[in-house]
């Protein structure tokens, strides 16, 4: 067991790219802690620098009270499981789980009582005497678990380990990881490109893009209140919907009609100014089944309906707007930032399964304006963010900092 | 039905393309010296023309026949274990490492392996001469190594970059050296390789006659395809026909036990399930 502290690490390759820019992360004692991003954002790359399978350019990497920097793999004592699994093929499953204990020299009635434990633990008794050859994806990625719980390491690695199962393994196989890590209660690195699983399974959540850390923050605490226009469209399935706004005398004018800002919203952005609002699914609703009670919370618009889909506890609305050329140039590059390729320029509402909302209606709509938030598009800062709520922002501790590892991090894409 | 007919006309021609010189081979080395000098038609030995295992235990008891194959054998699988051994670390090192020359090495290995062996045979004999290594094994070793490693190193680098980084990377965080992780994971996956190209080489070193006549005078060094050119029998005039047929069969039996052996081991496929589904 061990806290895994990183201090302003940077990876550069040999060409110059920032793979990796000034991230400092504090991984606690016994935490699940989750690296999320979109591919090439440098998160595999960070792991890989934990493990040492990829030397660091600079900063410090402390595992314990032990900077490991410049030790080999086999000196830091972590375990890893590989997105591939890497076993080992030409060993049994009994072997290939007993092998880092038979690298340490252990003795056999001790490889063979900790063996039968991790199999046990991962329901693999009777696959032990097979080869990985002849296992199904999700054996294999228990066997590959098993290797690694049979040692006392500090910590455990994950390298996107479930990207290769199909849907519904995947589901198992996640809550199994997070039973197994409250279980043993073990420090847990986890890496994905997948934001259901980042958000089930830590307890904190570190965002990167471009290799430069957006927010470390809880799930909820992202969720709520992201940091930024990437934070905020990576977090939440459906996306948040975004759209362009100007605020004036504290209410914000959208395409669709005019919502009323909270105060402590209201006071904290521009007047005039035009910015973007994110808002998302679940805080619209048709207007017809929201309570009394809530309604006044809010503000309601009409607006017509293009595409509805029922799915029976809820249903998705799509309502297309017009957007403004200077939101439409940032949201695209924002598309661009989170690997998608739709064009955003309609509104995706959630509505309760009971609504009547059909397709081409002109619908009443409510919409819950304490939830939403205001962003600059030139910054893509979130203008109304509760910094006591989330967690850590690099870019406001230090602006200066981020603001040149960003811009780093955007001449290599530029080149 | 009318492709299993063709495959099959198609297969057994092929088979007495390659068969029937064996076959008559075998044949030749049942029938008695006599025999073969008076002419002797047909496949099987005429009556009172058949040896039956005389020309075998003729060959057998010959001191220089036996010394020649264990000349061969000798020779052969200390230049294959070598090769083998030296083309493991440097395809292991021509896969996995990048650095500057490799292209280098690659080409001039392979140049290497199209070198004309009957050029180098003047220059071989009068170097090792001058450094007296003529007539030993250790002068037939060298160059047989030295044809036989291109295509080793190239045969095993394919298979060790086929071979996922990951394994090995796993190993290290298993806790094991960067030889450990050589020897305990890599080395077992590159199995199929390892054997392949250890094949090659047994074939080279076994079959050379060039190099094996060339560079030995004596029977300390002659491997057996020189050894049997030499096999002059009693009667300088009339060759011993049947005598060099039974020679022949009993030179092919370790080619052929090597094969079997070394078969077995090369099974395909065996890096499946490594890595994901």
């Amino acid at each position: 067991m061990a806290a895994i502290t990183m201090k302003n690490i940077v990876k550069k390759y040999g060409d110059g790219f920032p793979a990796v820019n000034d991230v400092s992360i504090d991984v606690q004692d016994g935490e699940f802690m989750i690296l999320v991003g979109p591919s090439g954002c440098g998160k595999s790359t960070l792991l890989r620098m934990i493990v040492g399978l990829e030397d660091i350019t600079d900063g410090d990497m402390v595992i314990g009270e032990r900077r490991v920097n410049d030790l080999a793999p086999r000196e830091r004592n972590l375990a890893m499981v590989f997105q591939n699994y890497a076993l080992y093929p030409h060993l049994t499953v009994y072997e290939n789980i007993a092998f880092p204990l038979r690298l340490a020299g252990a003795s056999d009635e001790e490889v063979d009582q900790k063996v039968r434990d991790a199999s046990k633990t991962l329901e693999l008794d009777e696959h032990l005497e097979r080869k990985p050859g002849n296992l199904s994806g999700g054996q294999r990625q228990r066997v590959a678990m098993g290797r690694a719980i049979v040692r006392d390491a500090d910590a455990f690695l994950f390298d996107e380990p479930l990207s290769n199962l199909d849907a519904k393994l995947r589901g198992q196989m996640r809550t199994e990881i997070a039973r197994l890590q409250k279980r043993l209660g073990i420090t847990t690195v986890y890496v994905t490109h997948d934001q259901t699983e980042a958000m089930t399974l830590g307890d904190r959540v570190a965002v990167l893009k471009r290799g430069v850390l957006q927010q470390l923050a809880s799930p909820r605490e992202l969720y709520t209140n992201p940091a930024n226009l990437f934070v905020a469209g990576f977090i939440g399935s459906p996306p948040m919907n975004f759209l362009p706004a100007t605020v004036q005398g504290g209410s914000v004018e959208l395409p669709f009609g005019t919502v009323r800002l909270p105060e402590d919203k209201a006071g904290r952005v521009p007047e005039g100014k035009l910015l973007i609002a994110g808002i998302r699914p679940e805080h619209f609703e048709d207007a017809a089944v929201v309570d009394d009670a809530k309604r006044d919370l809010g503000s309601t618009f009409t607006t017509k309906v293009d595409v509805v889909e029922w799915l029976g506890n809820e249903a998705y609305a799509y309502i297309p707007f017009e957007a403004d050329d200077a939101v439409r140039e940032q949201l695209t590059q924002l598309e661009r930032d989170l690997d998608g390729d739709t064009m955003r320029s309609q509104l995706v509402v959630s509505l309760d399964g009971s609504s009547q909302i059909a397709e081409g209606d002109d619908a009443e709509i409510w919409v819950d304006a304490r939830a939403m938030h205001l962003f600059d598009p030139e910054t893509g800062d979130n203008l109304t963010i509760d910094l006591d709520r989330a967690g850590r922002v690099p870019a406001k501790e230090d602006p200066e900092a981020a603001a040149a590892a960003e811009h780093a991090a955007e001449d290599a894409a530029a080149h | 039905m009318k492709q299993k007919i063709g495959l099959g006309v198609g297969l057994a021609a092929i088979l007495v393309w390659c068969l029937l010189p064996v076959a008559w081979i075998i044949s030749l080395s049942f029938k008695s010296q006599d025999a073969v000098s008076n002419g002797s038609e047909g496949f099987l030995p005429q009556p009172g023309g058949g040896a039956g295992w005389q020309n075998y235990s003729d060959v057998i008891g010959d001191d220089q026949f036996r010394r020649a194959i264990l000349n061969s054998i000798g020779i052969s699988l200390i230049a294959t274990l070598l090769s083998v051994v030296i083309a493991t670390l440097a395809a292991y090192a021509i896969a996995r490492l990048e650095f500057r020359g490799k292209r280098f090495v690659l080409t001039t290995a392979l140049v290497i392996a199209m070198f004309p062996v009957v050029s180098l045979v003047g220059p071989l004999f009068d170097m090792w001469r001058t450094i007296g290594i003529y007539d030993t094994w250790l002068g037939l070793i060298i160059p047989y190594m030295s044809f036989t490693l291109p295509l080793a190193i190239w045969t095993l680098s394919a298979f060790f970059r086929e071979i996922p980084w990951e394994m090995e990377q796993a190993a290290q965080v298993d806790g094991a050296t960067s030889w450990q992780a050589f020897r305990k994971v890599i080395v077992p996956l590159a199995a199929p390789g390892v054997f392949t190209a250890a094949i090659l080489t047994f074939f080279f070193a076994w079959n050379d006659f060039v190099f094996g006549i060339s560079l030995t005078s004596t029977e300390t060094a002659r491997p057996i395809p020189a050894a049997l050119s030499f096999f002059v029998g009693p009667d300088p005039f009339s060759r011993p026909a049947s005598l060099l047929a039974a020679g022949a069969v009993v030179a092919t039996i370790p080619i052929v036990i090597i094969v079997l052996l070394f078969q077995r081991k090369i099974v395909a496929g065996l890096t499946s399930g490594a890595v994901k589904g």
